[in-house]
């Protein structure tokens, strides 16, 4: 086992025994020049679990999710995926993995010199799957439905506020019914009434299609309405794992301060 | 647990040769998946549409007005020699030879390649390369094999309609002083004009295209984070690919001259 696991006190042994793991990762470390993001990160995610990340801004979250669908290669460790080592994929085997990942940018993402719906089309048509242009279009309307913007099928991104293109944006990554979700900071910059919806959202999309979610947020209601189980990243190492209400209890004077307890 | 390690990503540094490497195995990659399927097809012609609708007016403007002003400018020495006869002649070969293809990519540099920088360093910036990679799709077949591939093609089609007025320029220039009429100029014209006059140019005009669209686009996927690297990407866009458009031209004229 890695020799920092000492640090890492796990508050709650989550029902590990029978539960298949979708995403693993061992020893993960990636540094940009001088500066050492992730030192040394390993965990699980189980099936049909919503597993929330926690931690301060900068602390290499998003870093974190980007080394999962090989967006950035670690300088050490494994990360596997649905059983395929992350790392060595290439070409043809790493899209058909990608496929099944979705990924929701912290930024969205909108392809901007693209309408709305265009948007939404474009990762129905990467896929092996052929869709009629009215299935096409009958998916894109029920997924606008699902995040309450409808009535926004034709416009530009930048004809949209903040808060709707992080929900377009939500909705481009819910169409192709992915297997895993990345949730990076789904609630961001949303009203508190939107941001209860889109946890609402979460939650659907995991028991309707058993997805398995990891969600970085630092909105503590959307952690707490949609996270199973939590954990706090420090310093490029796991501070700490486990339900979310035992984390808050937690007598780690950091966690303490984290949480605004202090 | 396994131990795995896996080479460093490529240092941000770049130096003069560095670059020069970056660009090569950026171009290779570009030529490498011009060749494999599937062809985005419908990006292309959007694509080409852009770049045509774009430049169109622009090339338009430019190449009448360097064919009237060649030719007002050329008259006096020619009329030195006895030779103003030799006129229409003259202005065709340089136009077709030289001043077509090179203006008309220039132009083209800074219309066409700063908004592929722009562009492709905007979507690098706010993560959009990333989302359509995560999405499946490989950001170099769809975003650049095609618009390297439009440029490529249309900037040929730019020389040929700019070569076309700068004659009409030059029939335009003529006719300030004297009259002549204009199936005479043009049929002085073109018997000066020669395949070897021709087929050079426009093979050259083909190499100035995938210049203008390589490096526009390299400059943009390699955009640094940050707005500002937007504005660095499209400017360096336009200054390299200028640059590198001369030296191409340079080298084709050495090549024509040996060949014939
Ligand atoms: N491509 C990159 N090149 C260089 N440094 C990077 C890169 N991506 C991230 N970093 C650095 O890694 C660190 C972690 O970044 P990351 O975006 O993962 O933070 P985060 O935890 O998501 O923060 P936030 O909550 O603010 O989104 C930052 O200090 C950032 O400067
Ligand atoms: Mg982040």
């Amino acid at each position: 086992m890695n020799s920092s696991s000492a640090e890492i006190f796990t508050l709650h042994q989550s029902p590990q025994k029978n539960t298949e793991s979708i995403i693993e990762i061992n020893n993960l470390k990636i540094s940009f020049g001088q500066q050492e993001v992730l030192k040394d990160v390993s965990f699980n995610l189980h099936k049909g679990e919503n597993l929330v990340v926690l931690g301060k801004s900068g602390s290499g979250k998003s870093v974190l999710i980007k080394c999962i669908t090989k967006l950035l290669q670690p300088d050490y460790g494994k990360i596997t995926v649905l059983g395929e080592d992350v790392n060595s994929l290439e070409g043809k085997k790493l899209a058909e993995l990608r496929k099944k990942i979705g990924f929701l940018f912290q930024s969205g993402a909108l392809y901007d010199s693209m309408t709305v719906k265009e948007n939404l089309e474009f990762p129905l048509s990467r896929m092996e799957q052929k869709f009629t242009k009215e299935e096409k279009y009958e998916k894109v309307i029920s997924v606008l439905e699902n995040v309450g913007l409808k009535d926004a099928v034709n416009k530009m991104p930048s004809e949209l506020s903040g808060g709707m293109r992080k929900r377009i944006a939500l909705a481009r990554t819910l169409i192709v019914d992915p297997v895993i979700m990345l949730y990076d900071e789904p609630t961001t910059g949303l009203d508190p009434l939107t941001s209860r919806e889109i946890s609402k959202l979460i939650n659907e999309v995991q028991q309707k299609y058993h997805t398995s979610s990891v969600i970085i947020t630092h909105d503590m209601d959307c952690a707490k309405e949609t996270g199973d189980r939590a954990l706090i990243l420090k310093d490029g190492t796991i501070l700490a794992e486990g339900k979310l209400e035992e984390l808050e209890n937690s007598d780690d004077a950091w966690i303490k301060a984290f949480f605004g307890k202090t | 647990m396994g131990s795995y390690k896996y080479s460093s990503r490529a240092k941000d540094k770049t130096t003069f040769f560095s670059e020069i490497g970056n660009i090569a195995v950026f171009s290779g990659r570009t030529l490498r998946y011009t060749f494999s399927f599937p062809f985005e097809f419908r990006e292309f012609l959007k694509q080409c549409y852009a770049i045509g609708n774009l430049s169109l007016g622009l090339v338009a403007i430019t190449g009448a007005i360097m064919g009237i002003v060649l030719t007002i400018q050329s008259r006096p020495v020619l009329s030195d020699f006895g030779a103003e006869a030799m006129l229409p002649q003259m202005v065709a070969v340089s136009i077709v030879r030289e001043i077509g293809p090179v203006i008309t990519a220039l132009i083209c540099a800074g219309k066409v390649g700063s908004g592929m920088g722009a562009e492709l360093g905007s979507m690098k910036v706010t993560e959009q390369i990333d989302a359509m990679e995560v999405s499946a799709t490989l950001p170099i077949k769809y975003l650049v094999v095609t618009r390297v591939l439009a440029a490529t093609l249309m900037v040929p089609i730019l020389v040929v309609f700019a070569d076309a007025l700068g004659l009409l320029g030059s029939w335009v220039g003529t006719n300030i002083k004297g009259s002549v009429n204009i199936v005479l100029f043009f049929s002085h014209a073109f018997s000066s004009l020669d395949f070897i006059d021709l087929v050079p140019a426009l093979i050259k005009s083909f190499f100035f295209g995938a210049v203008i669209g390589l490096i526009g686009c390299y400059k943009g996927y390699t955009a640094g984070k940050g707005t500002e690297s937007v504005g660095v990407a499209a400017n360096s866009a336009v200054v390299l690919s200028s640059l590198l458009i001369i030296i191409v031209d340079l080298v084709a004229v050495q090549i024509t001259d040996l060949m014939l």
